[in-house]
């Protein structure tokens, strides 16, 4: 204990003996000269306490002991989960953000569920269903003696109740009723049958029913209480835990439903959870939650930052990764910006200008995947197109010559007197962020483009990209069905980021959205994405990712196929 | 003393109203509104409709002209509706009747040490014989005002917390969760006390008064405590009034850092989700322990120096 105490206490008293020297010799303690000498010894401070934390951090991670797991899953306890940020809401039905993902997937179960391998739709509440010729009406036959936590049985009316709450929830739900777009109804064929029927295609529908956005809610819970209720945890589920307690900004408390028997055909057990209940703390500061993990004070957090991962080395505690579905994070092009409406040789050069490789070892880490085209590898049916995508910034330089871009006095290129501008929108949702785009800033200027950053809040992006007045837009998607790029590329959707209409794409998009079988469908796909990268939609470069920290003795947390948090299975030894 | 608590009363429901009108100008000149914070989702795919989006528009009145908005929202806070969150569907004085609690134990707690500490500092500057000793008790506050709040708190909770285990990082209700951040919201303010107080010591002492008191026998202990200490005392107990804003303001930082719940954290989190209603709420909570920190203040005067009358004249300086 002692020795890394003295450190700090060193730098302390340095700090104090710089201060207190220059302090002026007769006691005036005027603002002006004390505040001056504050400033001194501030920085000073800052200094040597910042050598001093370094042998402090480290013998904080040289803490844990190694311990031999037990080789059965034991029953009972309690898991302490924090989160780096209050989820606002845990209905499921109404939440879009991560943290009231993970929440809300402890809490609803689903008609489906996806296999997070192999993609697979799998049985869960129901244990077989049917899909007709165009995929606009789906037959669901529900395992029968399936309840919600208040005891009410999981029906075939419980699941038009609950597709008819999303429908009327509208834009509150911002996830469920857009997999639910053209819906026309839900028709009780019996009691354990139900039928929903579209007014167009929509093969995503399945997949969208394995997700949480989509999970049950019991039906006398949404005829009783208002969407503002039910966001602050006043529901029963049809999950394997219950809302014990949701107080914002510090807990959601959840308890393990003793009558709980009806978990997914993919769950390695059956019956209640092992675990007794779950307390998912929220813990803003990453710093601090890398710290009251390693200290023992929790036992598994969210969102550890890249910066951060180091501290886990040597240590038993273990890092649990998983990459998001979706579209990675990329340079999404605004081909109405005056910048980029006719010149695509700035968009072909800026593909391979990037070294994505570097931006991943130099400001992330080896948990965030290199991009290999639109759709990150996780997500169904995504196609390898890295070789489309490889660095070669000698053909990049080549590609903007030969379109009459030279390169001018400051290394940046110009053509007819006009500087290869261009600029790029984002917000700091993923902290990594900035550094990535600095690191893209530099790769860039090498090759001759200057590359603008505009970091503003994600209600700002929202507005801009709206408005039109950027030239790129960095973001990222999550989603496990393909159909994601339809919403984002299709010229006949909302085509946010100014498409020229382009009937092949837009054919191969509606075409793989009503395909309902599903090798034709990943054909579809295919030529989807490498009709974007082709044309260059969409420069991705490295995939988000989902980094969490687990205690030695904490066992059993899994991703399901969104990569949001599983606890059905998790369980705990005891101290 | 009725009518300047008339008066006062009067004066605080200007402030209240200023600083609500003021902060709801503010939120409407940012580019963004709730309704595109809540579409912008984060890392999801939240992907609303033009009608949806309108939709939500006019369910919480945004499509209204501001003006129309600005009287319903003020119309129905003077009889005392505040209108429910937009992110958590919560009301307003629910959300805030949460979060007071822990607030207010922790900003107690934080202002009785800053009073403790500062004083304590100020006293034993003026009090201590050494020269050496003196000079480090008066170099220490400026470095109290310099150091951010934020790095003590991370330098507290690295230390104490994860390497002594002596305190949770949590700052939660229990009393060892609160030690940590109530020390760590407490230091701005003990260091100005101690600046402003030990000036006052030293002015205080070098007066006449003090030599005759000394002269007619009074000790050290009497001299400092029952004469300068309490002649001193005025200026510092108006730095209280202002130091109950500055607490309020403190515990965003400090209730981030040690995740504790309380009305900080519930600005932040409006603020970032422009929750217009909620974000209101709290400005006017803001405004009213301002004001009524002063007022208590205000009427101490009295109490400690007896020259102070709060009668209609004297104060506003309409000599007679």
């Amino acid at each position: 204990m002692l020795p890394p105490l003295r450190a700090p206490l060193r730098a302390l008293a340095r700090a104090f003996v710089t201060a207190t020297r220059g302090a002026p010799r007769a006691a005036s303690p005027g603002r002006a000269p004390a505040t001056h000498t504050a400033h001194a010894s501030a920085r000073a401070l800052r200094r040597y306490t910042a050598l001093a934390l370094v042998p402090l951090l480290a013998a904080t991670a040289c803490g844990a002991q190694s311990r031999a797991a037990p080789s059965e899953p034991l029953d009972g306890g309690t898991l302490t989960f924090a989160l780096a940020a209050d989820p606002a809401c845990v209905d499921p039905h109404q939440v879009g953000n991560n943290q009231g993902l993970n929440v809300g997937r402890q809490v609803v179960d689903s008609l489906t569920d996806q296999d997070p391998e192999t993609g697979e739709i799998v049985p869960w509440l129901a244990e077989s269903w049917e899909t007709d010729e165009d995929a606009s009406s789906y037959t669901f036959r529900l395992r029968e003696g399936a309840s919600f936590s208040d005891g009410v049985p999981l029906d075939a009316e419980a699941v038009r109740a609950n597709f008819e709450a999303v429908v009327e929830l509208g834009a509150l739900s911002g996830l469920g009723s857009s997999y639910l777009g053209e819906y026309e109804e839900t028709e009780i064929v019996d009691e354990y049958t139900a039928t929903v029927h579209f007014s167009a295609p929509n093969t995503q529908f399945l997949q969208a029913t394995s997700t949480m956005s989509l999970g049950l809610v019991s039906p006398a819970s949404l005829a009783s209480t208002t969407p503002e209720e039910r966001c602050q945890g006043e529901f029963a589920g049809s999950g394997p835990f219950t809302v014990e307690d949701y107080t914002p900004d510090q807990h959601v408390i959840l308890t393990g439903r003793d009558d709980y028997d009806q978990a997914s055909s993919r769950s390695s057990h059956t019956g209640p959870t092992r675990l007794d209940g779950v307390e998912f703390r929220i813990m803003p500061e990453a710093g601090v939650r890398t710290g009251a993990l390693l200290s023992g004070q929790v036992d598994a957090i969210a969102d550890i930052p890249p910066q951060d991962e180091a501290r886990f080395a040597d240590t038993d505690f273990t890092i649990l990764t998983r990459p998001n579905p979706g579209v990675p994070f990329n340079l999404h092009p605004n081909l109405a910006s005056p910048a980029l409406a006719d010149a695509p040789e700035v968009i072909e050069a800026v593909q391979i200008g990037i070294d994505r490789q570097e931006v991943v070892d130099t400001v992330l880490s080896d948990r965030y995947p290199v991009a290999t085209g639109p759709l990150a590898a996780v997500t169904d049916h995504a196609s390898d197109l890295g070789d489309r995508l490889a660095h070669d910034p000698a053909a990049a330089a080549a590609i903007l010559e030969d379109a009459g871009w030279v390169e001018g006095g400051d290394g940046i290129r110009e053509r007819d007197g006009e500087r290869l501008e261009v600029d790029v929108v984002f917000a700091a949702l993923f902290n990594g962020n900035e550094n990535a785009l600095e690191l893209i800033q530099q790769q860039l200027r090498a090759i001759g483009i200057d590359l603008e950053l505009r970091l503003l809040t994600p209600a700002e992006q929202t507005a801009v990209v709206d408005a039109g007045a950027y030239d790129f837009d960095w973001y990222n998607t999550t989603r496990t069905d393909p159909d994601i790029l339809r919403t984002l590329f299709s010229t006949r959707y909302t085509n946010r980021t100014n498409l020229a209409e382009d009937d092949t794409l837009d054919a191969l998009l509606d075409d793989q959205a009503a395909a309902s079988d599903p090798e034709a469908r990943a054909a579809l796909v295919h030529d989807a994405q490498a009709h974007i990268i082709e044309n260059g939609y969409i420069i991705p470069v490295f995939e988000f990712a989902q980094v969490h920290g687990v205690a030695p003795h904490v066992h059993g947390i899994a991703f399901e196929a969104s990569s949001r948090l599983s606890l059905y299975e998790a369980w705990v030894e005891a101290d | 003393m009725l009518r300047y608590a008339a008066r006062r009363l009067l004066q605080s429901a200007v402030v209240l109203w200023a600083a609500y009108t003021l902060s709801f100008a503010l939120l409407f000149l940012l580019p963004a509104d709730a309704v595109t914070l809540m579409l912008s989702g984060g890392a999801d795919e939240v992907f609303a409709s033009p009608e949806q989006e309108a939709e939500l528009r006019a369910r919480w009145g945004f499509d209204q002209p501001p003006a129309v908005q600005y009287a319903s929202l003020l119309g129905r806070a003077l009889t005392g509706d505040l209108g429910a969150s937009l992110t958590t569907g919560q009301p307003v004085t629910a959300a805030i009747a949460e979060a007071l609690p822990a607030t207010a134990q922790l900003a107690g707690t934080a202002l009785v040490l800053s009073i403790l500490l500062g004083g304590g500092f100020a006293v034993a500057a003026s009090y201590t014989r050494s020269p050496r000793l003196a000079r480090v008790l008066r170099a220490l506050p400026p470095l109290g005002v310099a150091m951010p709040t934020f790095w003590v708190g991370l330098i507290l909770i690295q230390v104490v917390s994860f390497q002594w285990g002596l305190l949770p990082a949590l700052g939660d209700t229990t009393a060892a969760g609160l030690v940590l951040p109530a020390v760590t919201l407490s230091l701005p303010g003990a260091a100005l006390i101690a600046q402003v107080l030990g000036t006052g010591l030293t002015t205080q002492l070098g007066l006449p008064y003090v030599a005759t008191a000394r002269a007619k026998g009074a000790s050290r202990p009497r001299v400092h405590l029952g004469h300068a200490l309490r002649n001193a005392a005025i200026p510092s107990l108006t730095l209280a009034g202002v130091l109950a804003g500055e607490l309020l303001a403190g515990a965003i930082v400090v209730e981030t850092v040690f995740s504790r719940p309380g009305i900080g954290r519930l600005t932040s989190t409006a603020v970032g989700a422009q929750d217009l209603p909620l974000v209101q709420g709290i400005v006017l909570l803001a405004a009213a322990v301002f004001v009524l920190a002063n007022l208590v203040v205000d009427l101490l005067y009295p109490l400690v120096d007896p020259r102070v009358d709060l009668g209609p004249r004297t104060p506003s300086g309409a000599a007679p």
